[in-house]
């Protein structure tokens, strides 16, 4: 029996985390402070968990741990966000090339210099490459819901790669929500306790880690490769039991009165609800605008999103992170070579927004679909990649 | 001390290496699994021991092992001290499993110094080894914070006017016992016996342990590769390395070394002091004397042999 309960964003990880019945959490609170794992080691310390819970003295020893964690067998979590993120960068491409299912919250938050707090998606999309699962989420339900089924679609033997869950910083994270929450027990019953294959299990021994020069490690790239072409599969298939389980709906990726649209929004993360609510009020208005929002960004889902949008006739995409000299943000870009592969052309405007926690407002994005209306109308695209909401 | 009919004849870590002829650390691997008590994990920080032994698809090593990346052996060894101690919990897990964490100076003074730290201060239960060959030999031997003071390396070279490494060692050993753990110890190669003993009695603590044991590298060190144990040795006799534990805060000198070489001893078969022989240099000689004698009193007193 589902029940509903006030959660912010971190608490909806946490108390997620808390009901899959995880080994091992090891992560540092800071860099910035991570409320998912304050609350973690409540549970611990009031015997509410059986996991052990390593505060460890920096990100960069998160990650190491987790992966020792995850070598043995262990089902593993930690959580983390901006500096801490980027510290762990060289752990990132460890765990995912070691083939380690750990899951991990990024309450996404923005990169210093200039130091700053808040949210937006620069620390992630500076991972980007790192050979992790990227699913953002919306809502505080939608942290609760990818929380659990992530651990189900990392440890998956067609993949066994580790899954980043993203929510905003801030405005996910900090902010309470009611958040319908499953029964221990069904969550027991979604995801049982991991299975192993290869774990470094004393009496068998194994050797992990070895140096690979160049007569090997391209296959074993490859390989990884090849476990991120299985994901969409998976996860589709979570999705469904999930479903089963909850009612609730998931996916690739969300659609909002995109089938008949002649505009849309692409982005991620929370800024989806804006954008919808904007769409809404513009659909009343005789305005045919839509919405995508990507749940899963990698493995990026080419064929669905050239699904989605490929009868549209201008789009906007979205873009809060910065790719410094790139032609454009790093979604938008991922999104024209999705296009060009299935050698479709769309008139595309990317608009950078959000830096640094920077408010978007709904006056925002009704401009931009208006833009995106009027680039519809005329053809033109007059700025291929925009900033918006900055003082210039 | 353990006798030498007493070790296992079983050769845990494989022949067929690649490390060089003469190399401490692979004699200290050898040694080290000599110790074993059970089923253990070893994890590898990336250095010599690591590139050497496990060139994919080869292995040497008998025991689970494991390296994830250079700074981090301590921090790893803690994620799977803390993993067994779960599923254990949990009743998937029911014997008993012995880490042992190994790298070289660069991955312990130096770049895992903070990781080292913080698993002390947690208090897991392994045992850490460094290797010390004084220098980040497996790159091209460039100064680490263990490298000696007036040693010649590829970032401290035997210049005419700073004639090789001005600063001098950290103190490894005390660095670990502030954190207040059971065991620390220092050892040498050239003392088979004190060392094995060592590594069992690190193992069967029940929390952290340290040992740091020098390793001579005929690559870095410029010497000729028969004679590494005979080095090892020398770095003790000349009280160089002294070789002394600490078990629950008490100090105990293992190798008493009453009638000690100069320092020339150790230093003049080695390429990488040579530098220090030209008449310019000479005061950099003594002062690694002074210094080196210094230390032994310090050592004695901690001791309680002063």
């Amino acid at each position: 029996m589902a029940k509903i309960v006030g959660l912010a964003g971190d608490e909806a990880v946490a108390y997620a985390v808390k009901q899959c019945n995880v080994d091992v959490v090891a992560a540092y609170p800071i860099t910035p402070q991570t409320i998912i794992v304050e609350l973690f080691s409540r549970y611990v310390h009031d015997g509410e968990v059986n996991s052990e819970y390593i505060c460890v003295e920096s990100e960069h020893s998160a990650m190491s741990a987790c992966v020792g964690s995850s070598l043995t067998g262990a089902r593993v979590f930690t959580a983390t966000a901006s500096q801490g993120l980027a510290l762990m960068h060289e752990m990132l491409y460890i765990a995912s090339g070691l083939r380690c299912p750990i899951v991990m919250a990024v309450a996404n938050r923005t990169l210093s210099a200039p130091i700053n707090i808040h949210g937006d998606h620069s620390d992630m999309m500076g991972s980007r490459d790192c050979g992790w699962i990227q699913i953002y989420v919306e809502n505080a339900q939608e942290a609760y819901d990818w929380t659990i089924q992530a651990f189900k679609i990392a440890e998956d033997m067609d993949i066994l790669l580790p899954v980043s869950v993203n929510l905003d910083g801030f405005i996910l994270s900090h902010s309470l929500e009611g958040v319908k929450t499953l029964e221990d027990e069904e969550v027991m019953r979604f995801l049982p306790p991991r299975k192993s294959v290869y774990s470094i299990d004393p009496e068998k021994p194994i050797t992990v880690g070895a140096l690979c020069l160049t007569d090997y490690y391209f296959e074993f790239k490859r390989q990884q490769e090849e476990a991120m072409r299985n994901v969409s599969r998976i996860v589709k298939k979570v999705n469904e039991e999930y479903e089963a389980l909850t009612g609730e709906e998931y996916g690739i990726l969300e659609t909002f009165e995109i089938e008949d649209a002649d505009v849309g929004i692409l982005c991620l993360g929370s800024t989806a609800g804006t954008a919808r609510q904007v769409a809404r009020k513009l659909r009343e208005q005789g305005k045919k605008v839509g919405v995508v929002k990507l749940w899963l960004y990698r493995p990026f889902p080419t064929e669905e999103i050239v699904a989605a949008i490929e009868n549209l006739k201008a789009l906007v995409v979205l873009d809060r992170a910065c790719s410094f000299g790139a032609p454009y943000g790093a979604l938008c870009s991922d999104t024209v070579s999705a296009l060009h592969q299935f050698d479709k052309k769309l008139n595309i405007s990317n608009m950078v927004y959000g830096l640094g926690g920077r408010d978007i407002t709904p006056s925002n994005v009704e401009s931009m679909f208006n833009e995106a209306l009027e680039i519809a109308k005329t053809g033109v695209v007059k700025e291929p990649i925009k900033f918006v909401g900055v003082r210039e | 001390m353990v006798k030498l009919q007493e070790l296992p004849t079983e050769e845990m870590f494989a022949p067929g290496h690649r490390m060089c002829a003469g190399c401490g650390a692979a004699i200290i691997c050898r040694m080290t699994l000599k110790a074993i008590r059970g089923p253990t994990i070893v994890v590898s920080a990336t250095g010599c021991a690591e590139v050497a032994t496990t060139i994919y698809p080869y292995t040497s090593w008998r025991t689970s092992w494991v390296h994830i990346a250079f700074e981090n052996a301590a921090a790893v060894a803690a994620g799977i001290e803390a993993a067994y101690k779960a599923i254990a919990r949990k009743g998937a897990w029911d014997k008993q499993v012995d880490i042992i964490a190994l790298a070289g100076d660069g991955g312990t003074f130096d770049i895992g110094i903070q990781a080292l730290s913080g698993a002390l201060e947690r208090g897991h239960d392994f045992l850490y080894i460094c290797y010390d060959n004084e220098a980040y030999m497996n790159t091209g031997i460039q100064r680490s914070g263990a490298t000696p003071h007036g040693a010649a390396t590829t970032t401290s070279p035997a210049g005419t006017k700073i004639p090789g490494k001005p600063e001098w060692k950290k103190d490894l050993a005390a660095i670990c016992i502030a954190h207040g753990i059971e065991y620390v110890a220092t050892a040498s190669p050239a003392y088979w016996n004190d060392y094995i003993t060592k590594v069992r009695k690190g193992i069967e603590v029940n929390g952290p342990a340290v040992i740091h044991v020098l390793s001579p590298c005929p690559l870095g060190w410029r010497h000729n590769s028969e004679d590494s144990i005979k080095l090892a040795r020398l770095a003790v006799q000349t009280r160089y390395f002294p070789i002394y534990e600490i078990e629950k805060g008490k100090y105990k000198l293992n190798i008493r070394v009453y009638k000690p070489l100069p320092v020339e001893e150790f230093i003049k078969a080695q390429g990488r002091f040579s530098h220090l022989f030209k008449p310019e240099f000479a005061k950099e000689v003594e002062a690694i004397q002074h210094r080196i004698d210094e230390n032994w009193s310090r050592i004695l007193q901690l001791c309680g042999e002063s």
